[in-house]
């Protein structure tokens, strides 16, 4: 997660900003063809990866809310075809702050009895994501929803651990991974263009950012960074094949997740040696246990930032 | 026929064709490079060859951050099967034996060049220099053991400039490269040898650019490929998935054998811009290390 991108999280998650107005002359993206039929857009908040075929538009995740006008000019420049499905990869508002700006502008096409498109019935696109996506975005009858009816998601079906979709001529399964970067999130593997989008469980910018207080947590960020090495199948010594879109940064293969995989499972160890010699979490952090990749990783926010990513992991690892 | 008389008056005129043509006869833009070329093994032997001792930094511009990676390296990792095919990263890939072979792409019209082509044989790595001009990716696209690489001739030298080059390392025993790293080379053809001088630059391993050459032959090869068909394997039975081998902060057991065995500081062994310099020499004789 780069600076920029971290204090509009920052932002956003303070004031809850879901429904900013749109503040497009600030927002620069960059879009790029992945592989197949898909395509990332950066600089929206979290990455947006986008999908497009004969059928219509998907996208994964909707960025920051306030970005969704420039976000929707350049998918226009992909597609002009039906946008009709906006899936989640968890429920933090810098990949679902859009989510209703862009789910107003697509499309819900329907078939057995009612059908054609239900653009009349102002429905737009669907919005899929796991139970616990919608769980933290809304609130129980009576009281104050934290983000806006027009942001949940509205299909939250998933069977066992995963939900599939043939959209694009394109198998498409979303694959829940408990307790990770929080309780709710989900990877999307687009299967015949070969790509997965990982969302913060995966990042190129900081260390994982850890929403323990929303059910995330070190152990099951280690199990999905292990499922996404066994999903990604390299072309040719550990480079190309399968691609992944992360929820912050840069288009990566298979390796890049392995080093990070290899990273957080390293500072997992150390953490829990620490623990073993008895040592507060004051004393943990005054060890220093990431100098060696703080260069690297360390946002020196709260975001990702080494300080956050110990206490963490410490707090995981001693939750009884 | 009358371009054949044209040219034959502008022969008999005694005006050099080369002249009048000038472009169609520029085969290269400057030195050509093209052909088949081996490494010349008279430096670094150890390292190039069975590959350097474990914690021996020495003359190498490390951070302590870089420092303490490599001492959390377990050479074990190397059997994870994710890391078993890795392969060296373009900034180290020709200190080690290999078989080079350079050829030009031409523009099939124009015949002009817009790329130099390198086939590596360790693991199979194809790179291509572009030298049409073109941008480097942005910060986005994806990263490659080759990385991205624009040229242009610089007289009798090729300048290279790569960047978006996958992490690996800047020595077999750990040291690690990142890859925010950037490369500079310089290929200079003397003959039928050539010098390759390769400056890396990554501001979050090193402190200061490393700075390497490697000479190579020109030799007249056909074949002789090393296929590296690497397929994943489980080297060791019963590894709970996803285990990473590493020491933890402290426990290298290895810590002290290079220095000990050349009698030389463990500081010394550990490397920093400092030990680069020949001042260190001095600094640790006064010393009376």
């Amino acid at each position: 997660m780069n600076r920029p991108a971290l204090t509009l999280l920052a932002l956003a998650l303070a004031t809850a900003a879901f429904a900013q107005p749109n503040q497009a002359a600030n927002v620069k993206l960059q879009v790029m063809p992945v592989q197949g039929n898909v395509y990332i857009i950066a600089g929206a908040g979290g990455n947006i990866a986008v999908q497009v075929g004969p059928e219509g538009v998907l996208v994964v995740d909707a960025g920051l809310a306030g970005t969704s006008d420039p976000v929707l000019a350049e998918i226009r420049k992909l597609s002009d075809k039906p946008l009709q499905y906006v899936l989640n990869t968890h429920f933090h508002p810098d990949h679902t702050g859009g989510n209703e700006a862009i789910r107003k502008a697509g499309v819900t096409i329907t078939g057995a009895n009612v059908t054609g498109n239900l653009t009349d019935a102002a429905v737009g696109a669907q919005i899929l994501a796991h139970l616990n996506v919608l769980n933290r975005m809304s609130a129980p009858t009576g009281t104050q929803s934290p983000t806006p009816t027009g942001a949940w998601p509205t299909d939250t079906e998933f069977i066992r651990d995963h939900k599939d979709l043939f959209f694009n001529d394109e198998p498409i399964q979303m694959v829940h991974q408990p307790a990770a970067h929080t309780d709710g999130d989900s990877l999307v593997w687009f299967r015949r263009s070969d790509v997965l989008v990982t969302g913060d469980i995966f990042v190129t910018t900081s260390y994982p950012f850890l929403d323990v207080e929303r059910g995330g947590g070190i152990q099951g960020e280690i199990d999905a960074l292990n499922n996404i090495i066994d999903i990604t199948v390299p072309r040719h010594e550990e480079e190309g094949g399968t691609y992944v879109i992360p929820g912050h940064g840069r288009i990566c293969d298979e390796w890049e997740v392995v080093e990070y995989r290899d990273m957080v499972t390293i500072v997992r160890d150390r953490v829990q040696a620490a623990i073993k010699d008895g040592k507060t979490l004051a004393q943990v952090k005054e060890d220093h246990l990431t100098r060696d990749y703080d260069a690297r990783y360390d946002s020196k926010t709260g975001f990702g930032g080494a300080n956050q990513f110990i206490e963490a992991v410490y707090k995981s690892l001693t939750r009884k | 026929m009358k371009t054949l008389l044209s040219l034959s008056l502008l022969a008999l005129a005694g005006v050099p064709l080369r002249a009048q043509f000038a472009g169609s006869f520029n085969a290269s833009p400057g030195v050509d490079l093209s052909g088949n070329w081996a490494p010349l093994f008279h430096e670094d032997g150890l390292e190039r060859g069975a590959g350097p001792e474990l914690v021996n930094y020495l003359g190498l511009p490390i951070t302590d951050g870089a420092r303490q990676w490599a001492l959390a390296w377990d050479s074990s990792r190397l059997t994870v099967p994710e890391h078993e095919c890795q392969v060296h990263v373009a900034p180290y890939i020709y200190r080690g034996p290999l078989n080079l072979h350079i050829w030009e792409e031409r523009d099939p019209k124009s015949q002009r060049v817009i790329a130099l082509k390198q086939y590596i044989s360790t693991y199979e790595q194809n790179r291509t220099i572009w030298l049409d001009g073109r941008p480097h990716p942005p910060d986005i696209a994806p990263h490659t053991w080759m990385g991205f690489s624009t040229g242009q001739y610089d007289g009798e030298m090729l300048t290279v400039h790569t960047t978006h080059i996958k992490q690996g390392w800047i020595r077999r025993n750990g040291l690690p490269e990142s890859d925010a790293a950037t490369l500079t080379e310089h290929f200079i053809r003397h003959g039928n040898y050539m010098t390759h001088v390769s400056i890396l630059t990554d501001p979050v391993y090193l402190t200061e650019p490393l700075v390497k050459s490697q000479d190579f032959i020109n030799v007249v090869q056909n074949g002789a490929n090393w296929l590296y068909p690497c397929e994943e394997v489980e080297e060791i039975a019963g590894r709970p998935r996803g285990a990473v081998p590493h020491y933890l902060p402290g426990k290298n057991p290895f810590l002290n054998e290079f220095a000990g065995k050349y009698g030389i500081p463990l500081e010394a062994a550990l490397g920093g811009a400092e030990t680069m310099y020949p001042e260190y020499q001095q600094k640790l004789k006064k010393a009376g290390k």
